[in-house]
């Protein structure tokens, strides 16, 4: 009973353990066991991720895994996370990997607890431990229930002292009765009455307050500073001046503001940012390191002898990240010791590269995740950290660095632009003989791990952002998961990025998936065959054929032809698409049901459909949180946004310069959630992310006639369309 | 000493320290060390800095403590009555209706002044008052359906 008798652990083991250890890439998984779990002696348990919460819900998935595994009701799971003095070393909190890397961890930690006290229990009982059985932390014998043990008195405040071996027994899934339930997120009351949430609203005693007065472009160099300039500015503590960087220390919080407005500076700014509207075609001719991830041979060759060759380019802008809340940090260093509070999603790496830009040994460096606004990848959190870390340095004092909104829209990494070109070819029948996939890109990933990749470090110095050690994350989903007879696939890599770039929600997955969804939407049109039959003549994993069809009869799916109906002055249209995020992860099928005004050519999105596999499903409604969060937000990409910038600068410094979706146009959102109990857990952070913009592409196609294949897609440019595609009318 | 001001926070009188022309928002979040109001832009186009004043949910990002003069200010920690939460609070809980939560104080306040005045505000006028509030996390439609609960924990259903 108590030990799950007939579930084999050896099944469980070697996946769990492999994917556990995946991400030791980025972190220095530690499989002592008192790293992970705690047994107070008041019975709470203290369960320790290296991970941290970005607002998307996982502090609380990651309790009731360990709730769970540990037979202990949700509310005595206390979870630690993103501590450097307490947390294991997970590396970074990206890729959607928290609820099956650290949650596998937790659980595999979890079960090897439950290991050890059923065996002390038995021990201090005197009795198999096949004869106990465990309700809410307490142990106690089948036949004599008033034989009992605790998990606190067995423990009595000890430690575990052993390993987790990736071999205790885990709970099967049809006994869970934590997991797989919508236990509502640990952390929204708080934030909902103005309880101290965020690394915004922290305040350490003696704290002084700090803003920056950045270059107007990362190439500007200082000319002249004229510190008389905030003589009347009360309460500054410090102009703090080292290169192109400036900072000014005050007593509160307006003043630095208000000095930061009036401090006189001069830039001179050389232009160094490529034509915004050659932008693609200068992307194509920039250097590269070429990577082949397949090639099945003769692609050229079968496509050049088919009888019908198909092929386009497809356009991803640059991207903000565009926090909602400009980044924070506050930080107290002293001559030899940092306390640094930050909102990171990676606290071991960022430690390492601060104690670096800061001179102090890195065990004397102890770096605390708190919260910020979401961040979707790498916003200015890890920079604003460094700004705090100079700034207190400077003053010996704790100061608190908040970023200006231009500040973050400015010197955050963007999502980089790329360019994505597909060939293929189709036989008499229609169906594809051969595929060629390019893309070019620069790596998605340039995170902090040394000093010089930091802003603050790099405007002291006079010296630009760094190539990136490695290229990673353009290959994300450039193939796809359609068994094609041949093809081959390319990632283009650029050795430098015009803009500074770094990870976004699925790093290059919502580009690549916009190119090849809409690529296929394509070829089915060529084809004249529906959109969903068309790629089902290509999937043979069952599980991308149930997404597809739980999404088609939610959305009552129209069969081809074309529903291009004119209602009234507007057309209307449906589109879909599908991926397997990083071709393994969760599977999302995608239909966009839209209007497109001719007059206008304001596209509305009414209604997106998404049907969504993740395998085991941990908390349907913190799932389903997660999807609307990626459709919506991935939709206000598609649709609005696209970082301008001219030849010295750029130009989206607000929400006026970079819109997002608003309420009025928001559409319905409906999600069929698929759950797999005997499947892993896989992450939901990103995968319904990148579907959308090839679904409203194709849902403007199949309303309009025309193809839009450069995001985000404006009224301008679907006029336009509409006049190049249909010249004679007069819209 | 500078003109000492004080203003009217949530039902209590204040004296502030800061200079007159200093925004409400540094003097809520800094010196009442009132944590709902955020800074998100410091430029009135986003709405996570908003608190009621008088009646009407107001942006505290720009707006000045001599601008506020003896106008009520509430904020988010001023709608909790006894310990009890504004039903906006209740509902927006009750949906789960946040990702991040940096934006929702903006959101429970645009909703509380808006059912203040109007009790069973249509779909498109929610829309349309909360058009002024960005969300980046995307929980939009939670926030809606949000509203609506709040509406009818505040006024019953509609009739």
């Amino acid at each position: 009973m108590s030990d799950y008798s007939g579930q084999s652990t050896q099944d469980n083991a070697p996946q769990s353990a492999s994917s556990g250890r995946r991400e030791s890439f980025w972190g220095e998984l530690t499989d002592e066991l008192d790293d992970w779990l705690r047994i107070e002696l008041d019975g709470t348990i203290t369960a320790f991720s290296g991970k941290v919460e970005l607002g998307t819900g996982t502090r609380t998935a990651l309790s009731q895994i360990v709730a769970e595994e540990l037979d202990v009701p949700f509310e005595r799971v206390h979870l630690v996370m993103g501590d450097t003095n307490l947390t294991p070393d997970e590396g970074y909190t990206a890729g959607s990997m928290t609820v099956n890397s650290s949650g596998d961890a937790l659980r595999q930690a979890a079960a090897e607890a439950r290991r050890v006290l059923l065996k002390l229990a038995s021990d201090r009982l005197d009795t198999d431990s096949s004869d106990l059985v465990i309700h809410e932390g307490v142990i106690s014998v089948i036949r004599d229930p008033e034989r009992t043990a605790s998990y606190a008195e067995l423990m009595g405040g000890k430690q575990f002292a052993c390993k987790v071996t990736y071999t205790a027994p885990l709970k099967p899934p049809e006994l869970y009765r934590v997991v797989g339930t919508s236990v509502p997120r640990i952390d929204i009351p708080a934030k909902f009455t103005g309880q101290q949430s965020f690394i915004q609203d922290l305040e350490v005693p003696g704290m002084l307050h700090a803003r920056l007065v950045r270059p107007p472009s990362s190439t500007a160099r200082l000319v002249s500073l004229d510190g008389n300039s905030i003589k009347d500015v009360p309460g500054v503590v410090k102009l703090v001046q080292r290169g192109n960087y400036i900072g000014i220390i005050t007593e509160r919080e307006e003043q630095a503001i208000l000095a930061s407005q009036q401090l006189k500076v001069q830039w001179s700014e050389s232009p160094s940012m490529p034509p915004m509207a050659d932008l693609f075609t200068y992307l194509r001719a920039q250097p590269t390191d070429d990577h082949v991830l397949i090639d099945d041979g003769d692609v050229e060759k079968l496509i050049a002898s088919s009888p019908k060759q198909i092929s386009a380019e497809y356009h991803q802008p640059y991207h903000a990240h565009a926090s909602i809340g400009p980044s924070c940090a506050v930080a107290d260093v002293t001559k030899d010791h940092a306390t640094i509070w930050s909102s990171t999603p990676g606290p071991h790496p960022l430690r390492g590269a601060l104690a670096q830009l800061i001179g102090i040994p890195i065990e004397k460096v102890h770096l605390i995740h708190i919260e910020g606004a979401g961040s979707y990848g790498q916003n200015g959190s890890d920079d604003a950290a460094a700004d705090a870390c100079l700034l207190s340095k400077e003053v010996g004092r704790p100061v608190r660095v908040q970023w200006s909104r231009q500040d973050e829209f400015v010197w955050e990494p963007k999502a980089p632009a790329m360019v994505m070109q597909i060939r293929a070819g189709l036989d008499a029948d229609g169906n594809i003989t051969a595929w060629d996939y390019h893309v070019w890109s620069p790596s998605h990933v340039a995170r902090a791990r040394f000093p010089g990749q930091l802003i603050a470090a790099q405007l002291i110095a006079g010296q630009p952002a760094p190539v990136g050690r490695f290229s990673f994350g353009a290959e994300r989903n450039a193939p796809t998961n359609y068994t094609l007879p041949r093809q081959r696939v390319t990632v283009h890599y650029l050795t430098h990025t015009p803009l500074h770039a770094s990870s976004m929600r699925s790093l290059g997955g919502a580009e690549n998936t916009f190119a090849n969804e809409s690529f296929m939407d394509e070829l089915a049109s060529a084809a004249g065959v529906d959109p969903l039959e068309y790629r089902l003549r290509y999937l043979d994993d069952p599980r991308a054929i149930d997404v597809l069809h739980a999404a088609a009869e939610k959305a009552s799916w129209h069969a081809y032809p074309a529903l291009r109906v004119k209602q009234g002055e507007v057309f209307e249209g449906q589109g879909l698409a599908f991926a397997r995020y990083e071709n393994e992860e969760a599977l999302v099928a995608c239909i966009a049901q839209v209007q497109v005004d001719p007059s206008t050519g304001i596209v509305s999105v009414k209604r997106i459909v998404v049907a969504h596999d993740c395998g085991l499903i941990i908390n349907p409604d913190g799932l389903e949180n997660q999807i609307e969060g990626n459709v919506i937000q991935s939709l206000s990409r598609a649709l609005k946004e696209e970082v301008q910038f001219d030849e010295f600068r750029i130009k989206s410094v607000d929400w006026d310069t970079y819109p997002i979706l608003k309420f009025s146009e928001v559409p319905q959102v409906d999600v069929v959630l698929i759950n797999r109990p005997t499947e892993p857990a896989l992450g939901a952070g990103e995968p319904s992310t990148v579907t959308t913009a090839a679904a409203v592409a194709n849902a403007i196609f199949d309303a309009s006639g025309i193809r839009l294949r450069q995001v985000p897609f404006t009224p301008e440019r679907v006029k336009a369309a509409l006049q190049e595609r249909f010249p004679e009318s007069r819209s | 000493m500078p003109d000492q001001m004080v203003i009217n926070v949530n039902g209590k009188p204040h004296a502030v320290q800061a200079p007159p022309d200093t925004p409400l928002l540094y003097v809520l979040r800094n010196e009442l060390g009132l944590h709902g109001p955020q800074f998100g832009c410091g430029l009135e186009q986003c709405g996570a800095c908003m608190v009621i004043f008088g009646r009407e949910a107001k942006q505290s990002c720009k707006m000045t403590i001599a601008d506020v003069g003896q106008t009520p200010i509430i904020t988010l920690e001023g709608l909790i009555e006894d310990g009890q939460l504004h039903p906006v609070q209740e509902a927006f809980i009750q949906d789960q209706a946040a990702q991040c939560g940096f934006c929702t104080n903006g959101m429970i306040i645009a909703t509380a002044a808006l059912l203040a005045k109007f009790h069973h505000p249509t779909e498109r006028v929610i829309r349309e008052s909360l058009d002024g509030n960005l969300c980046r996390c995307g929980s939009h439609i939670r926030i809606l359906r949000a509203v609506h609960r709040a509406s009818e924990l505040m006024w019953g259903p509609e009739p």
